[in-house]
């Protein structure tokens, strides 16, 4: 069974239809870069996974849990389906540690000692060790962002939603984001990415899926569908931002 | 013509005096704990309850915040016993100082929690954290600390203000400079002193409040 399936997922605001049938299938270990021009629903797909947008037709099945359905345990599904987004959104309230620390010990009631030593441990995968006990203000944005990839992981998620978790920084704090993404990928975690980092996409991707106009316009293995994209509008896009 | 001072005959009345301080210093604390929780719930109620309650803590604010303070204070002690609700004055004083204090801090509170980026909500909520945590661990965490200074000025207003409820002999600061006053006819002497009273008041307010602002937030 796919950890994550989407079919025919339909989704308006108001008038405005940004999902127009939308289907998908994620295996466990599967790394999904969604590329596409801003507006062609990849970002309000993703949120769809984890239940932040809902949507009118169709279904989403994220580890065997129903996101849209009206009695959706949204709680219990979002304890598999971390979620990273474009402005880190740390808690500028609490230290590094406390950011991590937080959901564990409300959501999960783990212990304080139990949940740092968690922290700690996601904290030296993203190479933040010694930035525990930092407050948010004090990081660089690619250390903030990091930071936000570890307050997911430490909730353990089967799979992580990404949301152009690229696009806020500055050009050389980039590549050290992605190093955490690419190391993760190699650990076998499922991630779904929206991006724009199509060298990311082609070299760490096991599935490319390109969006056009609300709907899944072309998919495939990232190196094939770059070398040779099929239609018109992806090869349009692709000569656009190589 | 010159105007004698002769504060010495207020010393016969320092207990009289005393005690009005004390009330005055107890009706503020308990109205600035009670008023600031119902500020809390009104604004959560506002921000992430239902409609409805939203609403209803709507037509609450603004009927508190639109009318004057000592008509609400009337309402309560000379107008509720026609209802069957009779209230001694002290208690009367209580209520209605909780009452304002609660809709001027829904306000208050309610512009903290809107200054929360939506982002931090969807970061808790993507981290498996129910409404009510997110909001009791992230916004209103966050809230209290921006809105801190304007609402430790409301709590200062509200002291001052409290001063109107010897308007129904409740027993305070005010009330026990005017019985003073019928007594030995030193005006000028008792409301000096009951001024800088409350000026002192006010100022220590201030600092203790500040105090305890950086001793529960911690700097970031």
């Amino acid at each position: 069974m796919p950890l994550v399936s989407i079919r025919d997922v339909r989704k308006s605001f108001g008038a405005l239809e940004v999902l127009k049938g939308v289907s998908l299938e994620v295996e466990k270990g599967d790394v999904v870069a969604i590329i596409g021009r801003s507006g062609s629903g990849k970002s309000t797909l993703l949120r769809c996974i984890n239940g932040l947008e809902a949507y009118q037709s169709g279904a989403i099945l994220a580890d065997g849990i129903e996101v849209g359905g009206l009695h959706a345990n949204l709680r219990e599904l979002r304890r598999h389906v971390g979620m990273v987004f474009q402005q880190f959104n740390l808690f500028p309230h609490l230290t590094v540690a406390g950011n991590v620390m937080l959901a564990q010990t409300v959501v999960n009631k783990t212990p304080k000692k139990e949940a740092r030593e968690i922290a700690a441990e996601v904290l030296a995968k993203v190479g933040l060790s010694e930035k525990m006990d930092a407050w948010p203000s004090q990081l660089s944005g690619g250390q903030q962002q990091r930071v936000a990839i570890a307050r997911s992981l430490a909730m353990r998620p089967k799979v992580l939603l990404c949301d152009e978790i690229t696009s806020a920084l500055d050009p050389e704090l980039v590549n050290e984001v992605l190093r955490v993404v690419e190391q993760l990928a190699k650990e076998g975690m499922t991630l779904i990415l929206v991006t724009h980092e199509m060298r990311f996409a082609r070299d760490v991707g096991t599935k490319l899926v390109f969006m056009h106009h609300g709907r899944v316009h072309e998919q495939g293995a990232p190196k094939e569908v770059f070398a040779a994209p099929k239609t018109p509008e992806l090869q349009q896009f692709v000569g656009s931002v190589a | 013509m010159l105007y004698k001072l002769e504060f010495g005959d207020l010393l016969p009345y320092w207990d009289v005096l005393l005690q009005g301080l004390v009330f005055t210093i107890v009706l503020t604390v308990v109205s600035t704990v009670a008023g600031i929780a119902v500020g809390t719930a009104g604004a959560s109620a506002r921000t992430f309850g239902p409609a409805w309650l939203g609403r209803v803590v709507v037509v609450y604010v603004e009927l508190i915040r639109n009318t004057p303070f000592i008509v609400q204070l009337f309402f309560i002690f000379f107008g509720l016993p026609a209802a069957g609700v009779t209230l001694s004055e002290t208690t009367a004083a209580f209520i209605a100082m909780v009452i304002n204090l609660g809709a001027y801090s829904t306000e208050i509170i309610r512009a903290g929690i809107q200054a929360i980026p939506k982002g931090h909500i969807e970061a808790g909520v993507s981290l498996a954290m129910s409404k009510w945590e997110v909001l009791r661990h992230i916004v209103l965490n966050q809230a209290f600390r921006k809105i801190y200074p304007a609402l430790s000025s409301q709590i200062i207003i509200v002291m001052l203000g409290s001063s109107v409820v010897s308007q129904i002999s409740a027993q305070d600061l005010t009330y026990a400079a005017n019985f003073v006053a019928s007594r030995n006819f030193r005006n000028f002497e008792v409301y000096l002193l009951a001024a800088l009273a409350y000026l002192l008041l006010a100022m220590l307010t201030r600092s203790l409040l500040r105090g305890l602002g950086r001793i529960i937030f911690k700097a970031e």
